[in-house]
């Protein structure tokens, strides 16, 4: 990546802290990671690892009664500025001009995340009038043009339908379409294919794939599921107890984790090829993901870790080592355990 | 729609059949009765009372009684008061108005206010204003209205000598800026209360929305504050009060009992009482079954209206 180029998105340092009962809790510690323009960066962990409020955190949408307070650097470098901007240091009305417009986000539950007193169709046309001011007729017209894009039947007559007219999925296209209005630069998707049906999921992401190519936008695609990642992502970070503990190419991370944590979250993936026996138990990360407030002392995993070492991984937190092809991974022995073939806790039956 | 009107209509009808049928037997129920008045009158013989009786017609079998009323009332007839004679819907009608003053008055009042102090409270939730709203609710709610209006007259009226201290106009004065002076008091008193109760209600519907998901789009989507307010919260969260709003209508009739009283104002709430008072049944049938049909009919305009605003909400 060249100076000229710079990333899209470019996250440094990024920290959350909550303030609960008087006293504060980090939440995410120290995220950085990049996408450039058309790229695609999953963003995977358990459920309360972090991710949906990293997202949050990027949109700048944690609420003030949350009492979350954000440090670090959030570099947007959008297509049609010169400079990239900080989102955590500009005023909360530069925000509002850059959210919808040149980062936007779709969410979990396409239902519940359209609002269900207004027509589709108005609900697409807000954006549009509101950051290009836009007459009422040219932004449904654009409304019309971009329930196309996302692939709705017969667009002319769902403009007018109400969320609860409309499938799950066809819900989910109106989200995109909302989120794509201003052709943004960057998108945050938080689980967007989770709440819906496999098929219409395999459509959404071929939808979102399609998009990307056409405007050229980068996506931080957030998911616990790795059967997503390789369809949609370029580049996977792994993250765990608020922090990114893996990161690198998908085929490779995918092929070969290097932290104990990626191996034993993509051993748990059900897969065909590995049904052993009848009755075979699908592997599973003993223990769970810990409390924020009370997180173990060195590596966070280190008490589910079958790879822990007393006295080395709970002395001190492992730093995100960088190794070739923009591969990084937080883990103490990961020199000892990357040739290692037992790395894999399950060994391939060829 | 229209099925759906004909069968409320028709449930209307059956439930307007039983409050009259029930009112009429309770009434009639009761120790005392509009004979009893004259029992007490020097010189009054049984034959003279039971003359009386054949007159007004007291003494055929209850049930005729109830079927004579019933009949008359189908066709429009309300019948005449027992106590000067003159028709019943007359007297409603005369008291009606200064009711509708008043409690239209007062509900405008605490309706615009109420729903403000809500959302202020809700969008700032555990503020200095939201706790002070808390307690001055709390405060407006537990303490008797008759109170807070011999309090009221006693500051404003005997004290301070502002304002007139009750009835709804000064006699032989009969301008606007005199009725809206006589109006300040009681709708001060009675819009406590009911700013209380909306603002409770209104904080709390719109803290159900604060949270919705589709909140948080409409701010990805990088809205204004007051859009996102208005537009996407408040939007919401005023649908439920459409259905409070139909449930209140019916007290506008009768709510004002105790202000009324106190106050003397000629409304809905002291002709009720003093009709009681006089065993006047023809009066306070007529008044039950108005009240009757205001509760049906607020809550057939609420649900008319929710049907209207709220897409997801089918009649059927």
């Amino acid at each position: 990546m060249t100076l000229s180029h710079p990333p899209a998105l470019a996250v440094r340092d990024l920290c959350v802290t909550f303030q609960r009962n008087g006293c504060e809790t980090r939440v995410i510690h120290d995220i950085d990671f990049e996408i450039a323009a058309g790229e695609t960066l999953a963003l995977v962990g358990e459920s309360g690892s972090g991710k949906s409020v990293t997202s949050m955190a990027l949109m700048r949408l944690l609420g003030r009664q949350s009492r979350a307070a954000v440090t670090g650097q959030v570099a947007l470098h959008a297509a049609t500025e010169r400079e990239p901007i900080d989102l955590l240091q500009i005023d909360d009305a530069r925000m509002r001009q850059l959210r919808g417009r040149r980062i936007a986000m779709i969410f979990q539950e396409p239902l519940t995340a359209l609002n269900p007193v207004h027509r589709v169709g108005d609900q697409i046309a807000e954006v549009v009038r509101f950051h290009s001011g836009s007459p009422r007729r040219q932004a449904r017209a654009q409304a019309l043009a971009l329930l196309e894009q996302v692939g709705i039947p017969e667009p002319s007559s769902r403009l007018d339908s109400y969320p609860h007219e409309l499938s799950g999925g066809m819900r989910q296209r109106v989200v995109i379409a909302m989120a794509l209005a201003m052709e943004p630069d960057v998108l945050i998707a938080d689980e967007p294919t989770t709440a819906l049906d496999v098929t219409v999921q395999a459509q959404i992401l071929t939808l979102l794939k399609t998009l990307q190519r056409d405007t050229g936008m980068a996506m931080l695609f957030i998911t616990h599921d790795f059967g997503v990642v390789s369809e949609v992502a370029d580049r996977v970070a792994v993250m765990y107890a608020g922090r990114i503990v893996e990161e690198g190419d998908v085929e490779a991370v995918l092929a070969r984790p290097l932290m104990p944590y990626t191996a034993g979250l993509l051993a748990s993936v059900p897969r065909l090829e590995r049904a052993g026996l009848p009755g075979e138990r699908l592997a599973t990360i003993a223990g769970r993901v810990p409390d924020p407030a009370s997180l173990p002392a060195g590596c966070s995993f280190q008490p589910r870790c079958t790879f822990a070492v007393p006295g080395t991984c709970d002395s001190a937190v492992p730093a995100l080592a960088s190794l070739k092809a923009g591969r990084r991974v937080r883990c103490t022995r990961a020199h000892e355990l990357i040739p290692a073939e037992e790395l894999s806790p399950c060994p391939q039956t060829s | 729609m229209g099925r759906y009107l004909i069968g409320r209509l028709g449930q209307s009808i059956i439930v307007l059949f039983l409050v009259s049928l029930i009112g009429f037997m309770i009434l009639n129920l009761a120790p005392g009765g509009p004979l009893s008045q004259f029992a007490l009158t020097p010189g009054m013989s049984q034959a003279d009372i039971q003359r009386i009786a054949a007159q007004m017609g007291l003494d055929r079998p209850l049930i005729i009684q109830y079927f004579d009323w019933l009949g008359r009332l189908l066709v429009g007839d309300w019948g005449d008061s027992f106590r000067d004679g003159r028709p019943v819907l007359e007297i409603i009608i005369e008291h009606l108005w200064a009711t509708l003053l008043l409690m239209g008055t007062s509900m405008a009042v605490s309706i615009v206010i109420g729903i403000g102090v809500g959302i202020a409270g809700a969008v700032r939730r555990y503020s200095v204003f939201d706790y002070l709203a808390t307690v001055g609710a709390m405060v407006a709610l537990s303490i008797p209205t008759f109170w807070f209006g011999l309090v009221a007259i006693y500051l404003f009226a005997l004290q301070l000598d502002w304002l007139p201290a009750g009835s709804m106009t000064t006699i032989g004065d009969g301008s606007v800026v005199d009725y809206l002076r006589h109006l300040i008091l009681p709708t001060l008193v009675l819009s406590l209360v009911n700013v209380a109760i909306w603002s409770r209600y209104m904080r709390a519907s719109t803290l159900e929305v604060l949270d919705q998901d589709f909140v948080r789009t409409a701010r990805a989507k990088g809205l204004s504050r007051y859009r996102v307010l208005v537009h996407h919260i408040v939007r919401n969260a005023l649908l439920p009060m459409i259905t409070l709003a139909g449930l209140q209508l019916p007290t506008i009739l009768g709510g004002a009992l105790v202000a009324e009283t106190v106050f003397t104002w000629p409304g809905m709430g002291r002709l009720f009482l003093d009709s009681i008072g006089y065993s006047d049944y023809p009066v306070v049938m007529g008044i039950l079954m108005l009240s009757a049909i205001f509760v049906l009919l607020g809550n057939l305009l609420a649900d008319l209206l929710v049907a209207i605003t709220d897409p997801r909400v089918r009649l059927a």
